[in-house]
């Protein structure tokens, strides 16, 4: 594997008689989103400061790209160091200076720039994060979810190679929090930089993290995908994941993917051998449009209109579902099989049509940031399982099934 | 085996007799104080080492092209902004130097000296040191009042994070601005309460103002107003460099935390600047002298 850009071997650090992290040894690999989950007050964001080098570890060591951070002149290690941009949980902005000035700050200071180079700079990422209105107000004039977005567009605008990201959605209500995960997600895919997250936003953050670290008792004890750690067993899972899980996802009020999974295996248990199920599959396509025209509130609101659409109609015939990317939806339709499945959906697509589309679409306008008319599209595929199959590979069965079922043109037609 | 203590182990250990606690007790009640004493000196100290670092890393930062913006906008706040309440004050400190001048001198029949006891009294004194407790209440409690607030929020730290000398930016300013602003601040005092002993000694009192302007005008000599100007230098110094540095480290504290740190480190502030404005009147006046 590549040499990884950031890794801790045996990194203690104590406040008094307090040890917060006990020889804690983890990886971050270059281009990826990693996110460290765990309780508050565990310690995340204190290995967050450790990175960017507010603080020091009391012993072991932290190497950058395999050099020892320590052992780094003064010159390599600032230069290191440079690169990394921080999000603070609670903004850490500016409130003497505007919205602009706070943005501008770190061009100003740290390079030699011209007011025109800067100006432009700025400007594009107050476009990006949907601030342009706000430049001349201060920190104090604007709601928590703007001041996130400030933030935000200070630590991208020196473009860094790595930004952190302590708590970014803290405060936020449901449709916030995605929008800002959301966000982070499409730069971090635009600017190619490293993202380090540390949220309790379970399972939201599973949608845009490659790589889960889990800080537990002072210490990393699982560093991997967030699907392998679906399968990892340790007391982490029930005390932690558990507590943050919750029943329900937050966003669309649809079961979590662990409840899901919970609710499948209770199913499969019950059914006899010859019984089947099927797995629909829903896509909200043109995600990314929605973003680009009408903003990321109102993305966040239409994959929420859509979760919300798919529980009504679903779950009143027994069907249950949750949601297993951003834009993603499954829903387990028990002791069906292909052809009743088919049917079902074919009735769900025109209920969809006539309502379900434009509600989507309503919700949407409510938090667009324009009144532009952007056309979307739903996907759905259907597979079928058998009570020994495990519901992952139908899932990915059913997704190469993927036929647009409805679709929203700015025409009025549907 | 049964454990033997030692002659060390005895006092402090679960065998020592009802007489060692005693004497233990004895000991520290004797020897308290002066350890608390000590504490207290070392910690002084340690914070007085820590200062004058401050304080120089501080004023080497100063000559940069960036912070000239910065030192005219705080130059604005500490000196500009301040002037109102140095007229006001230095009117009145002259009227009351005038008026219980007058009275004295009345009794000796030395009225005519009443210019001399005025500007001296207040070129070489009371303008330094009220122009000093002035700023050190208006602009020096305010200062650290925003460190400290910057300090709690991680606005500092978010300066670090972004490759910002907290330093280069938050402090030299500061420190360069209030050197500049009360040397000037305590002029426009100086004359001011000139005015002020005017109005009560020779319009209210009954003064002859020809000898009052007269005896202003040969009894100041240049080494006054330079001293006085000295003084109002190394106050200024004094004053940021404590406002700046509790407001700096407001967090570091340890009888407080929070909003709670901020109000202490800005009451420590503005009673460790008067305190030092004073004693250290003392140190340069005999100094000068």
């Amino acid at each position: 594997m590549d040499t990884p850009l950031i890794e801790f071997q045996e990194v203690t650090k104590r406040f008094g008689s307090r040890t917060i992290l006990d020889a804690v040894n983890f990886r971050i690999y270059e281009g990826e989103v990693t996110t460290i989950i765990g309780l508050s007050g565990s310690g995340k964001s204190v290995i967050l400061k450790h990175i960017i080098g507010l603080l020091r570890p009391d012993q072991g060591t932290i190497l950058f790209r395999g050099m020892p951070l320590a052992e780094m002149r003064k010159r390599e290690a600032a230069a290191s160091l440079a690169r990394i941009s921080y999000m603070f949980q609670d903004n850490a902005l500016f409130d003497s200076l505007t919205v602009y000035d706070n943005i501008a700050l770190p061009l100003r200071e740290t390079t030699n720039l011209d007011k025109a180079e800067i100006d432009g700079r700025v400007r594009a990422r107050m476009e990006q994060t949907e601030l342009a209105d706000a430049a001349a107000k201060y920190p104090s004039e604007l709601s928590g979810g703007m001041q996130k977005r400030v933030a935000l567009a200070r630590a991208l605008v020196t473009d860094p190679r790595i930004v952190l990201f302590d708590e970014p959605t803290s405060g936020q209500d449901p449709v916030r929090k995605n929008a800002i995960l959301s966000m982070i997600a499409q730069y971090q895919r635009k600017f190619g930089f490293t993202a380090i997250l540390v949220s309790h936003e379970i399972p939201d953050v599973y949608f845009i993290s490659n790589r889960i670290l889990a800080l537990y008792d002072r210490k990393i004890v699982f560093q991997g995908s967030p699907e392998e750690l679906e399968d990892f067993a340790h007391p982490f899972k029930d005390e932690v994941i558990r507590s943050l899980e919750g029943f329900q996802e937050e966003l669309t009020g649809l079961y979590s993917r662990r409840q899901f999974k919970i609710l499948n295996h209770a199913q499969l248990k019950r059914r006899e051998y010859g019984e089947t199920y099927t797995v629909v599959v829903f896509v909200l396509d043109e995600l990314d449009a929605i973003v680009a025209n009408l903003g990321y509130d109102a993305a966040q609101e239409a994959i929420r209109g859509m979760g919300m659409f798919i529980d009504k109609h679903f779950s009143a015939i027994g069907g249950f579902s949750t949601r297993t990317q951003t834009n993603e939806f499954a829903t387990v339709l028990p002791y069906s099989d292909l052809d009743e499945a088919e049917s079902i959906l074919r009735a769900f697509g025109k209920d969809f049509e006539g309502q379900g589309i434009r509600d989507i679409w309503d919700g949407a306008r409510r938090r667009a940031f324009s009144g532009e008319c952007v056309e979307f599209a739903i996907q759905a595929g259907i597979a079928q399982g058998d009570p020994i199959a495990e519901i992952g590979p139908i899932i990915a069965s059913a997704r190469h099934q993927l036929k647009v079922i409805a679709r929203l043109r700015c025409d009025g037609r549907v | 085996m049964e454990h033997s203590w030692t002659e060390g182990e005895r006092g402090a250990g679960p065998g020592g007799t009802p007489e060692d606690t005693v004497s233990r007790r004895l000991a520290m009640a004797v020897t308290g104080p002066f350890a608390r004493l000590g504490g207290k000196a070392i910690d002084w100290t340690n914070n007085l080492g820590a200062a004058a670092i401050f304080l120089v890393l501080a004023l080497v930062k100063v000559p940069r092209a960036k912070q000239l913006s910065r030192i005219v906008q705080h130059i604005h706040y500490i000196g500009a902004r301040s002037t109102p309440i140095i007229l006001l004050i230095g009117l009145f400190t002259g009227m009351v130097l005038g008026l219980q001048s007058y009275h004295a001198l009345v009794k000796v029949g030395a009225e005519g000296a009443l210019g001399t006891l005025v500007v001296l009294s207040l070129v070489r004194e009371l303008g330094p040191v009220l122009t000093a407790i002035m700023i050190t209440a208006r602009a020096g409690s305010a200062i650290t009042a925003e460190l400290g607030s910057q300090r709690i929020s991680e606005q500092i730290d978010a300066l670090d994070t972004m490759r910002i000398d907290p330093l280069k930016y938050l402090i030299s300013p500061r420190i360069a601005a209030a050197i500049i602003s009360f040397p000037l601040l305590t002029t426009l005092f100086d004359l001011i309460g000139i005015v002020g002993g005017y109005i009560s000694g020779v319009l209210l009192l009954g003064a002859n103002g020809g000898t009052y302007l007269y005896r202003v005008q040969v009894s100041m000599e240049m080494k006054d107003v330079v001293d006085g100007l000295v003084k109002a230098v190394v106050f200024a110094v004094i004053v940021a460099t404590v406002c700046c540095y509790q407001g700096y480290f407001a967090h570091l504290r340890t009888d407080g935390h929070g909003a709670k740190a901020v109000g202490l480190a800005t009451t420590s502030a503005v009673v460790i600047s008067c305190v030092l404005i004073l004693v250290s009147d003392y140190i340069v006046t005999s100094l000068l002298i």
